[in-house]
């Protein structure tokens, strides 16, 4: 099993030259969630290739459907079965175009946030406050890089306003219990101005990548 | 900037001083690109032609190159910041003008249940600098929102945006109302919005999809044109 950053595409030659696999091709952002699974599960590392597009994309959405195609036409042929951990990430339905032309599937849900919290949870989240942002455990960790310069903050924190101006609540959707993220994540709350709350969700609906590769066997087995 | 790239712009002729206005507006220089209208008006320009030579001919430059990925969404703001500087001085020089120059007014906001607003402002602007009288009724807009606003300010024009996969579909609700109330023979539609494309626009029946601020903007004034060459004036 590999996890790699892919910013250019390349062949998975080397995973698969004597035998086929089921490869898992996911946003970046989840990168952590989906080594943790596997490895909870070490059966799976048997049957899974992991493969990890930019994380940055989670604020340039239109890159990610042509970033999964663009993988997939180099290496969909070299696996029996593909899953995409994404959601819909804000593409309009783009992905699931591309998914369908590969033959692959992927997480139910508009975006992380939702299937992380659960359809449900994130909906009331919603009404009791649209005006909500959201953090995830990565993007606790890497808040300066993707949200701060990401969104060009870093050079100009002037335009705070014009990302941030109908934004009134910070809420942590974590995957694991981490005190130094919580205080952190509460720190960038009060930093922005806005109400702070704290969920462990865990990884949520992420699992049914893993909860259909293990329970499905495949004909062709290394 | 170096003290050696230090200029006056004054030093500047006209054809320099736009092309640096442009450049000003490219880079985000919201001061220079107010000092650079200003003296083109002190010389005697138009403020119409000031507005649609310098900063609106700068803003699709950074449309097209936001479209092709070599400016991203940071420096776009920058330089939509530096052509509100702009409009800023001309705004009310155009609004007391004799010559009535506007293309009409355009409502324009994000539909119900989304907050985010950069593209249709940018929108908004574009349009503003292209002629058109702006209503913007902001974020989270129901149906009734754009219905009462149909009926105050009669716009040629209404334009949706929104930023979510799960929001988009409201835009469905308000064209279908708009549609139950004959509202559409008088006023266009117009969508846009990251996630959107033309198929999801044709699924509402609304074919105006702006794939961005500079094209959202000169397809709005496309329309009124072919409007006003259909009625056989202007």
């Amino acid at each position: 099993m590999y996890a790699v950053w892919t910013k250019s595409v390349g062949t998975d030659k080397q995973n698969s030259e004597h035998f086929k696999k089921r490869l898992v091709l996911g946003c970046g952002a989840l990168v952590y969630d989906l080594l943790r699974l596997i490895k909870q599960n070490p059966s799976l590392s048997d049957k899974v290739n992991l493969q990890c597009l930019p994380a940055s994309w989670h604020n340039s959405p239109q890159l990610i459907a042509p970033g999964v195609e663009e993988y997939l036409s180099e290496n969909a042929h070299l696996y029996e079965e593909v899953y995409i951990a994404y959601a819909d990430c804000g593409t309009g339905g783009a992905i699931d175009r591309v998914i369908e032309k590969y033959n692959a599937k992927r997480i139910e849900g508009a975006h992380c946030y939702e299937f992380f919290a659960g359809t449900d949870v994130f909906e009331q989240l919603s009404e009791e406050e649209l005006g909500t942002f959201y953090l995830t455990d990565y993007l606790v960790k890497n808040f300066h890089r993707i949200m701060i310069k990401g969104l060009g903050l870093d050079k100009h924190p002037e335009l705070f306003d014009v990302y941030f101006e109908h934004y009134k609540k910070l809420v942590y959707l974590a995957q694991t219990e981490n005190e130094q993220w919580q205080k952190d994540a509460e720190h960038y709350a009060k930093d922005f101005g806005f109400e702070y709350e704290y969920r462990l969700v865990g990884t949520g609906s992420l699992d049914s990548v893993f909860d259909e590769i293990d329970i499905k066997p495949l004909e062709i087995e290394g | 900037m170096s003290e050696e790239d230090d200029f006056d712009l004054n030093e500047l002729d006209d054809k320099e001083l736009v092309e640096q206005i442009q450049d000003d507006l490219y880079d985000g220089l919201d001061e220079e690109v107010t000092e650079g209208t200003e003296i083109l008006l002190s010389r005697g320009w138009d403020a119409n032609d000031v507005l649609g030579e310098a900063l609106v001919a700068g803003m699709k430059i950074v449309g097209i190159d936001f479209r092709d990925g070599i400016l991203f969404v940071p420096e776009v703001l920058k330089c939509a910041g530096a052509m509100k500087g702009g409009m800023k001085i001309l705004r009310p020089i155009l609004a007391e003008s004799a010559v009535d120059t506007s293309l009409g007014k355009f409502v324009i906001g994000t539909v119900k249940g989304d907050i985010h607003d950069i593209g249709k402002n940018l929108v908004a602007m574009m349009c503003e600098g292209s002629g058109f009288e702006i209503i913007n009724l902001g974020i989270n807009n129901p149906v009734e929102n754009y219905l009462e606003a149909i009926d105050e300010h009669e716009p040629v024009i209404v334009g949706m945006s929104a930023l979510l996969t799960t929001t988009m579909p409201y835009m469905g609700v308000v064209v279908e109302e708009m549609e139950k109330r004959g509202l559409r023979k008088d006023v266009h539609i117009m969508c846009g919005g990251a996630p959107l494309n033309q198929e999801f626009a044709d699924s509402i029946g609304v074919p105006a999809y702006g794939r961005d601020a500079a094209r959202s903007a000169e397809m709005a004034e496309e329309h009124v044109r072919s409007l006003d060459k259909k009625r056989g004036h202007r």
